[in-house]
């Protein structure tokens, strides 16, 4: 794990520092409302439907124990006991005071954390591959990456008023666990003669205009890596478009300059960017790549599973996945129990997956885009045991990619941009197909709730996707189908009129009988969909 | 060093348009759409270019100031309009050396924005070392 | 009816115009009729309320309620969290909201 040396300490201490003083001059009405937003919101701090929410950041998802016990803390201690992950891999906190946001980042910067930029328009937080460093198909671990684009983007002095928000996910494996090219940059780390470099997909984004990022270059070598982000960076910050905030990301410039006019401009200032030396050197990335070294695992871990209590050999099967090193495994706890909110987790049980963590998983922890927590590098001797603490906490469903492992966002119960609620959706359709059996049949099937077109739920790339509208002053619901935000990404197609909330439940149903009933062996809901179309589900839903 | 307002009884700055088109002026103000590379010819007899910030959630002045800086422009830099404090430390690594805030800044404020970064992660257009290069000598 | 509602500046929490101070309960709210603009004005100038905006409502036996669906779950916390609204003791509290 990156550790912060004396400069990023003295970078999050002046930002903590510099927040507290503009908090100050708000409450002493030095500043107005207007004016502090864009700063509040930099800080990641929101105001929300019932309170300010703050939003902190988890740099590429990883965490520590000490990381997270701190977020359990905060959730303690200024919050109401609880967190909601999110799909970008950050943690929310609903009810915040606005007067104990600066002790909250001041408790953050104490084990290395913040909430810089985690929201405004300036470059977020930087998400990637949750089993990053664990995952058997990666080709090298992309957090170094991850972290040299981190710094790089941290108080970018010229791209702190974008014309809208902006961001980056890097992967390195060809299964695409971070909704790659759903990002403005999707970078995948490719192996070309022997090196490593990065192939940029530029433009992608869900909201009301959902995009996939077209490939802009192939293979940028480490060396250029920077220089190329800015040159990306500056000819969407002078030509992205400011007059109208929908049309605001760079997928709409993208889309309107076509990919290759957008390309041509960005190989132009590259050349200029390019000597202006902005890349650091490689010992640099040597510095960053040493402090995500693989932790000591244990070579003689025992390859074998005791599997004879059945509750724990089917959590095995659907939760836990394979690690590149032999012996151990990548435990997945999932953050939807049936009936429960989706990515929510009480202090208590933040506390105990931090305790896990640093028993059996090298003191690692993930958060995933799915809103649910990895502890990557588990000994497979100690599944049992993780699994029974898990089980006694209530974190140990076990439904990874099955239906009712639903990622929603919050939706009109927290949100103020919302049209209608996607907690209760989830809810009710998690405890209609609650039976287990029921959902293993079903076989992955990745569903996606947003409470409105931003999108924060990821809608349009679920396999089924809801949307939340507000008709005529009632709550509306807009099923899509045949949506992916991994490798094989497509964006979902609505299936017609909408439905209330019991409505799309029943709807869901309908959609999910046709499939058991029109697939082939092998065949997953989404493959299924592509194979036949719309139209027979569309007669199921509507007749 | 960085001035918070700019000296009476100069040259008024000519709009992009005029300066192109006159060839007497040495100080122009450039609106957010207009391109700083047009100026790239012309930097030598520049004493003053003006950066219009008409709203300060506009940000394209950030690349603009940065242009003009990477293409050798060693005059006055200024950036003028709706330039907060919470503004003017980025605005001076992109290049500006004088503000011209349509509302009067604290100067103490200004002094506190102005000093609050010990360093920087990244190289712009300010000189300041970039922290990777601190950190390899 | 029109009511008045923002958030507190300090706490952020959901606040409602009782015709002389603010409070955090929708039942306090008052009719503000043409007010509205004035008082608000007056009173984020004053930052005794933060982002402040007028809804429609209608004056019910239960005290004013919110038109809009929105208003409605501020008024009372997440439907889905019974325990964090204002009155979590109260099962069917949060009938009318929905
Ligand atoms: C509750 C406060 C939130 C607000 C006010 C908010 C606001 C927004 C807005 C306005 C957009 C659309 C941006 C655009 O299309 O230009 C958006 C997109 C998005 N948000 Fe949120 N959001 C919130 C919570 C969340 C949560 C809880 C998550 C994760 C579960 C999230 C993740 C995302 C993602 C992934 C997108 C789509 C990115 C894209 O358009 O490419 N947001 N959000
Ligand atoms: S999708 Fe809409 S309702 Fe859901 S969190 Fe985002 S902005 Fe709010």
């Amino acid at each position: 794990m990156y550790k912060y040396d004396e400069y990023d300490h003295a970078m999050v201490d002046a930002r903590v520092a510099e927040f507290s003083d503009q908090v100050r001059r708000r409450l002493a009405g030095e500043i107005t409302e207007d004016q502090f937003k864009p700063l509040r919101l930099m800080n990641g701090l929101y105001l929300q439907l019932h309170a300010y929410m703050l939003r902190v950041a988890v740099p590429y998802g990883t965490l520590d124990s000490r990381q997270m016990r701190m977020l359990a803390h905060i959730a303690r201690k200024y919050d109401r006991d609880y967190g909601h992950f999110t799909t970008r891999q950050n943690i929310q906190y609903n009810w915040i005071k606005l007067e104990d946001a600066p002790a909250i980042l001041e408790d953050l910067a104490s084990v290395e954390m913040h909430a810089i930029q985690t929201s405004g328009n300036c470059i977020r937080n930087i998400s990637s591959d949750q089993w990053a460093g664990a995952a058997a198909d990666e080709i090298t671990d992309p957090r170094p990456w991850a972290e040299l684009l981190r710094q790089w983007s941290s108080f970018h002095p010229e791209f702190s008023y974008l014309p809208r928000k902006f961001k980056i996910a890097v992967i390195a494996a060809d299964e695409d666990r971070a909704a790659m090219r759903l990002h403005d940059i999707g970078i995948q780390i490719v192996e070309k003669d022997g090196q490593h470099g990065a192939a940029f997909y530029v433009g992608g984004g869900m909201g009301r205009t959902p995009m996939i990022a077209p490939l802009i270059k192939d293979f940028v070598p480490l060396d250029d890596m920077l220089s190329y982000a800015e040159a990306c960076l500056r000819v969407y910050n002078r030509y992205g478009r400011r007059d109208n905030i929908y049309k605001a990301r760079i997928k709409i410039l993208i889309h309107e300059l076509g990919a290759d006019e957008y390309r041509r401009q960005v190989e132009e200032e590259f050349k200029h960017v390019k000597s202006l030396g902005i890349d650091p050197p490689k010992a640099e990335f040597d510095r960053i790549a040493a402090q995500f070294a693989p932790p000591p695992l244990d070579a003689s871990a025992p390859d074998a599973i005791d599997r004879s209590d059945p509750d724990f050999a089917v959590w095995v099967d659907q939760n836990v996945a394979a690690h590149k090193a032999p012996g151990h495994a990548i435990v997945n706890i999932s953050l939807k129990p049936i009936g429960g909110i989706p990515g929510d987790a009480s202090s208590a049980q933040i506390d105990l997956m931090a305790d896990l963590a640093e028993k059996y998983s090298h003191d690692e922890l993930r958060v995933t885009h799915a809103q649910n927590i990895v502890l990557p590098h588990v000994r497979k001797a100690d599944l049992y045991a993780v699994w029974q603490a898990l089980d006694a906490a209530g974190l140990a469903t076990p439904n990874l990619d099955l239906i009712s492992d639903i990622i929603a966002c919050p939706g009109l119960d927290y949100c103020s941009l919302a049209n209608a609620r996607s907690i209760p959706v989830a809810q009710k359709i998690a405890t209609r197909f609650s039976d287990l059996g029921r959902q293993k049949e079903l076989g992955e099937l990745k569903l996606k709730i947003s409470g409105c077109i931003n999108a924060c739920g990821h809608h349009h790339a679920g396999h089924i996707g809801i949307l939340g509208v507000d008709r005529k002053g009632t709550e509306n619901y807009q099923l899509s189908l045949g949506g992916s935000g991994a490798e094989d990404v497509s964006l979902g197609t609505i299936t017609g009129p909408g439905f209330d909330e019991d409505g799309v439940v029943d709807a869901i149903e309908r959609v999910t009988d046709k499939y058991l009933a029109e697939r082939t062996e092998g065949e997953r809901f989404v493959d299924t969909f592509r194979r036949v179309g719309m139209a027979p589900f569309k007669e199921a839903i509507y007749g | 060093m960085v001035e918070h307002i700019h000296s009476d009884g100069e040259e008024p700055a000519v709009t992009l348009d005029a300066f192109l088109s006159q060839s007497n002026a040495t100080a122009v103000r450039l609106e957010p759409d207009e391109d700083a590379r047009a100026l790239i010819p012309h930097l030598d007899r520049l004493a003053l270019i003006e950066v219009a910030f008409p709203k300060f959630r506009d940000g394209r002045g950030y690349s603009s100031a940065r242009i003009l800086r990477e293409a050798g422009y060693a005059g006055e830099l200024r950036a003028q309009g709706d330039v907060l404090v919470d503004q003017i430390a980025y605005m001076k690594r992109c290049g500006f050396d004088t503000f011209a805030p349509e509302k009067a800044l604290n100067p103490a404020d200004v002094e506190a924005a102005l000093a609050r970064w010990p360093e920087h992660y990244q190289g712009a257009a300010d000189g300041a070392v970039p922290i990777w290069k601190l950190r390899h000598g | 009816m029109k009511l008045l509602t923002g958030n507190d500046l300090k706490t952020g929490f959901v606040t409602w115009w009782t015709g002389a101070d603010w409070s955090l309960h929708i039942e306090d709210a008052a009719d503000v009729g043409e007010a509205g603009e004035a008082i608000l004005a007056a009173e984020e100038g004053a930052r005794r309320v933060n982002a402040p905006y007028i809804i429609n409502g209608e004056q019910t036996a239960d005290g004013p309620r919110p038109a809009h669906i929105k208003d409605r779950i501020r008024a009372l916390g997440p439907t889905v969290r019974p325990d964090l609204t204002l009155k979590p003791a109260d099962p069917a509290a949060g009938d009318w909201v929905i």
